[in-house]
């Protein structure tokens, strides 16, 4: 019985996010990007790393679609490849986040008092530094790497999930549904796991998505700066830093990477506004 | 009014302390010994030795947090391993630069970004509208490293009209104070549409156009007043984000200021920099929203109301505002 008005529901999401087309294009072009990402290795032309003397800073051409690098590497191919990195950061760095800014959140909005003051309080101070600031010092600190970069990005990125998801379970807590539980003896952990979390989850949705792409342009920033992968490995940050020293002659190989980057962030960001409206009550019909 | 103002001066207490210990635990979290890694792999262990002593590496970290503080009291920050030069006096001279980026990006998005937001509103559901918002979502989602990159491209190389980078002129800030506050524009208008859009929906707007008021009126009297409250409130929020914002632009652009110093620190593992400048932005981010804080309960009555009924910060809840800042990150 749960289970069919769990599917009824995504159903009706789906239902109410088919009619925003933005969104759907949004999803398609990360659904492909997904795919590029996943396929990458299939799908690339040359390998990411092979240098070719006489391609060097090859115009466009049927062998080389996009041209080629300073070192005659495929610029098409190492786009494809850095695909990878971009959405990795992306999406571990979000589930790291949200993961633990859930857990302080459903415990610091469920129990109230102390609790919710001390987390609260500790949130304000580490909200008092600027996150893009914390983010480059923790990644410059733990070592340029990409797995330092995913660390710095979804730890900085923990108290937006953790004062929203507080917000939504206090709005949650004190449902009849939740007294119902608690009427049959139910232990704190299967309310919060069971009963809050699941129904608080809505506004979470949104922010998620929206996460991943600001994830992935903070990701591309501090691969810019040096700080998170390391060449030869492709990543489009990493691909608009060695382009920016050839700007003059050949733009084309720091447009093409920010481009990418555009593309992925904005494609979360129509879902994600489009999964706002959908999910909003008041829009409901 | 003075009580509230004493009470959210006294809540920046706890703020500063924290401040001060994720600084200092900044140094305990790197990997290895951050005294190795100062000097150099060619460095004796006695020197070593000596530089962990100065550091206070092997103290406890209360120790050296009560140690910590009394330097930051007394403005020392000390001195950097790369320019020789003292932190806190660096710092100083660079902190105009930062704040002049800043302080005019911000003016800039709000000045361009509330009437852009209450356009699309007024037009809501046009293609005015979706235009509108469609690019503002462009600019949101663009890197500002590359965007800031194609406009010295575009301006600089192929136009000349405006300096590459440098501070020489006044021209020569008008490309990083675009590439800073372009997003923020589109942040600002979006926000201002969705507020708006919320606004006209309530009772008093039915009301105000039952009685006859002209639309103007109605948008700009009524509506605009209400929904901007929430959008000046996450101003103190965009400071931080555009501090973010400066670090890079200012790279890009070779200006002078904080956030180049900060990234310079930050390669160059100069840890009397990083702690500084970490604390310094933060700080100067603290007393931002303090002010935003401070200058919206003498405004609005009722800011005041809920801080005095439960003494916690819980007014971005309270107010609903969509308390948003990944989206507003880049």
């Amino acid at each position: 019985m749960r289970k069919t008005r769990k599917k009824s529901k995504l159903k009706d999401l789906w239902r109410r996010l088919k009619r925003n087309k933005l969104a759907v294009a949004g999803l398609v072009v990360l659904a492909l990007l997904i795919f590029v990402a996943i396929a990458a290795p299939l799908l690339a032309p040359y390998g990411y790393s092979v240098q070719d003397s006489k391609a060097s800073y090859a115009a466009a051409s049927p062998e080389h679609p996009l041209g080629a690098d300073k070192l005659g590497r495929d610029l098409l191919s190492r786009l494809i490849v850095g695909a990878r990195a971009s959405l990795m950061m992306g999406s571990i760095a979000v589930s790291i986040a949200a993961s633990i800014g859930i857990a302080i959140g459903a415990t610091a909005g469920y129990f109230g008092g102390w609790t919710d003051n001390i987390s609260m309080r500790v949130l304000d101070i580490y909200q008092s530094i600027p996150m893009l600031l914390l983010c480059i010092t923790l990644a410059a600190i733990l070592g340029p790497s990409l797995q330092n970069a995913i660390i710095a990005l979804g730890v900085c990125s923990v108290p937006g999930y953790a004062r929203l998801m507080r917000a939504s379970v206090l709005t949650v807590r004190d449902k009849e549904f939740i007294e119902a539980a608690r009427a049959v003896n139910a232990g704190n952990a299967r309310i919060i796991l069971q009963h809050i979390v699941p129904n608080a989850m809505a506004p979470l949705i949104v922010e998620i998505t929206m996460g991943i792409g600001s994830c992935i342009l903070a990701g591309s920033l501090l691969s810019f700066v040096g700080l998170g992968v390391q060449p030869p490995t492709p990543e489009w940050g990493t691909m608009i830093a060695e382009g920016r020293n050839v700007m003059r002659e050949h733009p084309t190989l720091a447009l093409y990477p920010g481009i990418c980057v555009m593309l992925s962030v904005l494609s979360c960001n129509l879902l994600g506004d489009g999964l706002r409206d959908a999910l909003d009550p008041r829009l409901r019909n | 009014m003075g009580k509230f103002i004493a009470k959210r001066l006294f809540m920046l207490i706890p703020v500063v302390l924290g401040i001060s210990f994720i600084v200092l635990l900044l140094l305990a979290i790197t990997p290895g010994d951050p005294a190795k890694m100062m000097l150099g792999t060619q460095a004796t262990p006695e020197r070593i030795a000596a530089l962990r002593d100065t550091l206070g590496l092997d103290d406890p970290i209360l120790v050296r947090f009560v140690h910590f503080l009394g330097q930051i009291v007394q403005g020392d920050f000390g001195t950097s391993f790369m320019t020789k030069r003292p932190v806190f006096d660096e710092m100083i001279t660079r902190m105009p630069y930062t704040l002049l980026l800043v302080s005019v990006s911000l003016g800039v998005s709000v000045v361009l970004g509330i009437p852009l937001g209450v356009y699309a509103a007024t037009h809501h559901n046009t293609w005015k509208d979706n235009g509108a918002m469609f690019i503002s979502l462009f600019f949101v989602s663009m890197p500002v490293f590359w965007f800031a990159l194609l406009l010295v491209r575009f301006f600089g190389v192929e136009l000349r009209w405006l300096p590459l980078s440098g501070i020489d002129t006044w021209q020569s800030w008008i490309l990083p104070i675009v590439a800073t506050s372009l997003g923020f524009v589109a942040t600002i208008a979006r926000q201002t549409r969705s507020n708006m859009l919320e606004v006209v929906r309530q009772d008093y707007i039915v009301t105000a156009k039952a009685k006859g008021l002209p639309e103007r009126r109605v948008i700009y009297r009524h509506a605009l007043k209400n929904a901007l409250i929430p959008v000046i409130m996450v101003i103190g929020n965009m400071f931080g984000l555009l501090i973010g914002g400066a670090l890079i632009t200012e790279v890009i652009f070779g200006i002078p200021g904080l956030g180049q110093y900060t990234i310079a620190g930050l390669t160059g593992r100069d840890y009397p920099v990083i702690q500084g400048s970490v604390f310094i932005l933060s700080v100067m981010f603290s007393l931002v929203i303090l002010i935003v804080d401070v200058v919206f309960a003498i405004v609005d009555p009722r800011i005041r109301a809920q801080s005095g009924r439960n003494n916690s910060k819980k007014r971005k809840v309270g107010n609903q505002i969509e308390e948003d800042p990944q989206e507003i990150e880049a």
